[in-house]
């Protein structure tokens, strides 16, 4: 085992009635490291990170968190981990402080504690009001602040942006950034997001279908070595570019949203731009406009698994 | 740190559940004020008799010669003892008779003519429970004897029409009217309200409290810390314990000043029974809600277990018409223990000998239930 690791997964299995969840997953989380597993809905992120939990009990495999496995170690592990669920209710008739100094409680903590969260998710304003009457991003906040109360040496935060506005998931995104700055904590973070990903985490492991598809830091997963940029074109005809076989073509061409449009990936534009433009045109297919980025995560998943994150 | 009881923790746990109870304005007037006033009002109902009346069909009247002719015991009392209603409708009584009774409250007859087929449609749907008709100079009445209030009518109306005498109190019977503290229907009323109440209120609301927060997720997140899980449960109960007395107590005072009720036997039995009931409905109110954390099918299992003793245990009504082979069993239903043992306090007067059994008994089960609830408890 690896001294550095503060979560170690090993060979985990898990099954539901009618699913395969988490099928052999292993990974070991870093100190002090912002882990993003990102992937779709269904790919088996929430199981994941529940087995990680203590919530959910995996069908096979180990997993050990500071060294120490869960089974006879819950009031251990209860007190170095912050959490926050996919869904987040607290008691609805209950004030910001009261909920975080009922938390603190539980901890053994004061006010002292209360007041510092509130500062730390920004809710100074809102800490007379009920949680009901908070907006979603306010009740997010609340619910990382309770996550943050045992300044946890691990926080495992399950989807903490999905259904937010922009505004709001920024505003959770600083909160992050700056405890990463301030604090050794080490963070597993769900999310279908790519930007969250990329914009938070120092690692980050893709998964799909119960599977990890591929995992590294951002520049490796984009392969920068490489320099492949993507073009995206819309043409005039209505051709699926999905049928364009590679070795005819000499380019990874792919279709795009609808009929007419798609991507090619390219390693240099001076070299193989023209090319690409010449064979377009010895199929009689006219570019009406096209746009050349560098690699995203976006295109990475498509290219693993065919189809895009957020579908 | 690992101490049996976190006292800080436990005392938290307990505000935090008792600011979400009170903080919601309809509890103030379902749990408080509600029974009162269902009190106040079956209390008034059945306090003050009024004037009863009694319907009563005639069948085939209209034609001249057919009842009225040969029957002229009828006749005669109809047309000679009853006021008659001269221009009526014909959907109007025709005939009216009262018997005058400052002590039980009159009785007006009133007699509608029919014909049969109009008779027995209006009998099915309840406006008469008995039908007069002629039997060769006799008065046939038809009712069902299964059914005691057609029954009396049968009887009073035998006994004015026949002989012509009115069953009345000269007659060589005393009636004397119970009120008399403790016999009264409140009496019997007050102390069921509080047993109902204490199964209710911990039934709905420790049951619901525990199913819509795992639903929520909210158990789920509470048990990912160091909070022990056996003070979650002791505080949700204790924090319905707390509003169980509170709504019983203003039950209690309000029927001690508005019937001048009174508690005849000893006050610290009725608080040990009381303290047992809830000790029992909590307890099954835990075990109950172990398991599901869909509110419907919380909803379900609360109303398999509340609906039979609402119905069986006596609360608004005796159970003691219920057939004999069930008694056993209803005498034993945690409810009817109870708010039998609850009225035996009120009303005759009983005292520590006579509850210990159900206290025993209600603290048991209770704990058993508690305890098997934990063993099986879901909190996630």
């Amino acid at each position: 085992m690896s001294l550095h690791s503060v979560i170690e997964v090993k060979d985990v299995w898990k099954s539901f009635k009618t699913v395969q969840a988490v099928k052999g997953i292993s990974l070991n989380i870093p100190k002090g490291k912002f882990v993003a597993l990102l992937g779709p809905n269904g790919a088996g992120k929430t199981t994941l990170v529940e087995m990680i939990e203590g919530i959910q009990k995996p069908d096979k495999g180990e997993i050990t968190i500071m060294g120490k496995k869960w089974k006879g170690n819950e009031d251990d592990l209860h007190k170095i981990l912050g959490l926050s669920l996919q869904e987040n209710h607290f008691i609805e008739k209950l004030r910001v402080t009261e909920t975080l100094g009922l938390f603190a409680g539980f901890f053994n903590l004061g006010n002292e504690k209360v007041e510092e969260i509130i500062k730390i998710v920004g809710l100074e304003e809102k800490r007379k009001s009920y949680v009901v009457n908070l907006s979603g991003g306010q009740k997010q906040r609340l619910a990382i602040g309770i996550a943050l109360i045992n300044d946890p040496a691990i926080l495992l935060l399950d989807e903490p942006t999905t259904g937010l506005d922009p505004n709001a998931r920024r505003e959770i995104w600083d909160i992050l950034r700056t405890l990463k700055r301030k604090s050794g904590t080490s963070m597993i973070l769900t999310t279908h997001y790519m930007e969250e990903a990329e914009y938070l985490c120092d690692y980050i492991i893709i998964m799909d279908h119960g599977n990890i598809l591929k995992q590294g830091t951002l520049s490796q997963l984009l392969d920068e070595e490489t320099e492949e940029k993507v073009v995206e074109f819309t043409s005039d005809s209505n051709v699926d570019f999905n049928n364009f076989k590679e070795t005819e073509a000499g380019f990874k061409i792919r279709g795009g949203d609808s009929p007419g449009k798609g991507f090619v990936n390219l390693t240099s534009f001076e070299k193989e731009l023209p090319d690409f433009l010449s064979f377009m045109r010895s199929r009689n297919i006219s570019i009406r406009n096209m746009e050349c980025r560098r690699k995203t995560l976006d295109d990475l998943f498509i290219t693993l698994t065919g189809r895009k994150i957020n579908e | 740190m690992n101490k049996l009881i976190n006292i800080r923790q436990l005392w938290l746990l307990i505000t935090a559940l008792f600011r979400e109870i009170i903080r919601e304005p309809g509890v103030l007037f379902w749990g408080v004020l509600f029974p009162v006033l269902m009190a106040l009002g079956l209390g008034i109902a059945f306090a003050k008799k009024g004037d009863v009346i009694r319907k009563i069909a005639i069948i085939g009247a209209m034609e001249t010669d057919s009842l009225i002719q040969r029957n002229p015991s009828l006749t005669s009392f109809l047309n000679k003892s009853c006021e008659i209603n001269q221009d009526r409708d014909y959907s109007e009584w025709k005939w009216k008779y009262i018997i005058k009774d400052e002590k039980l409250g009159n009785s007006v007859f009133l007699f509608y003519e029919m014909d049969p087929e109009e008779a027995m449609m209006l009998l099915k749907r309840g406006t008469f429970n008995v039908l007069l008709s002629s039997e060769n100079d006799k008065t046939g009445y038809h009712f069902d004897p299964m059914n005691a209030d057609a029954e009396l009518t049968y009887l009073k109306l035998s006994s004015i029409i026949g002989e012509g005498r009115i069953l009345s109190v000269e007659g060589n019977s005393v009636i004397r009217p119970l009120t008399v503290q403790g016999t009264r229907y409140i009496d019997f009323l007050v102390p069921g309200l509080i047993a109902m109440g204490v199964m209710m209120s911990s039934m709905w609301g420790i049951s619901y409290g525990i199913i819509e927060k795992r639903s929520k997720k909210l158990l789920r997140r509470m048990v990912a810390t160091p909070m022990k899980k056996s003070h979650f449960l002791v505080a949700l109960i204790s924090v319905r314990f707390a509003m169980n007395a509170i709504e019983a107590l203003i039950l209690l005072v309000f029927a001690l000043v508005a019937f001048k009720m009174t508690i005849q036997g000893d006050i610290m039995s009725l608080i040990m029974i009381f303290i047992a009931g809830n000790i029992a409905f909590s307890g099954l109110a835990i075990l109950m809600s172990s398991h599901t954390s869909n509110t419907e099918v919380g909803n379900g299992i609360i109303n398999f277990v509340v609906t039979p003793m609402m119905v069986l245990s006596g609360i608004f009504f005796s159970y003691q018409n219920f057939p004999e082979w069930t008694l056993p069993v209803i005498r034993n239903l945690p409810l009817t223990m109870l708010s039998d043992g609850m009225r035996s306090i009120f009303n005759e007067g009983a005292g520590f000998a006579q509850v210990i059994k159900p206290v025993i008994v209600l603290t048991t089960t209770g704990i058993i239930f508690f305890g098997a609830g934990l063993k099986i408890f879901k909190w996630h």
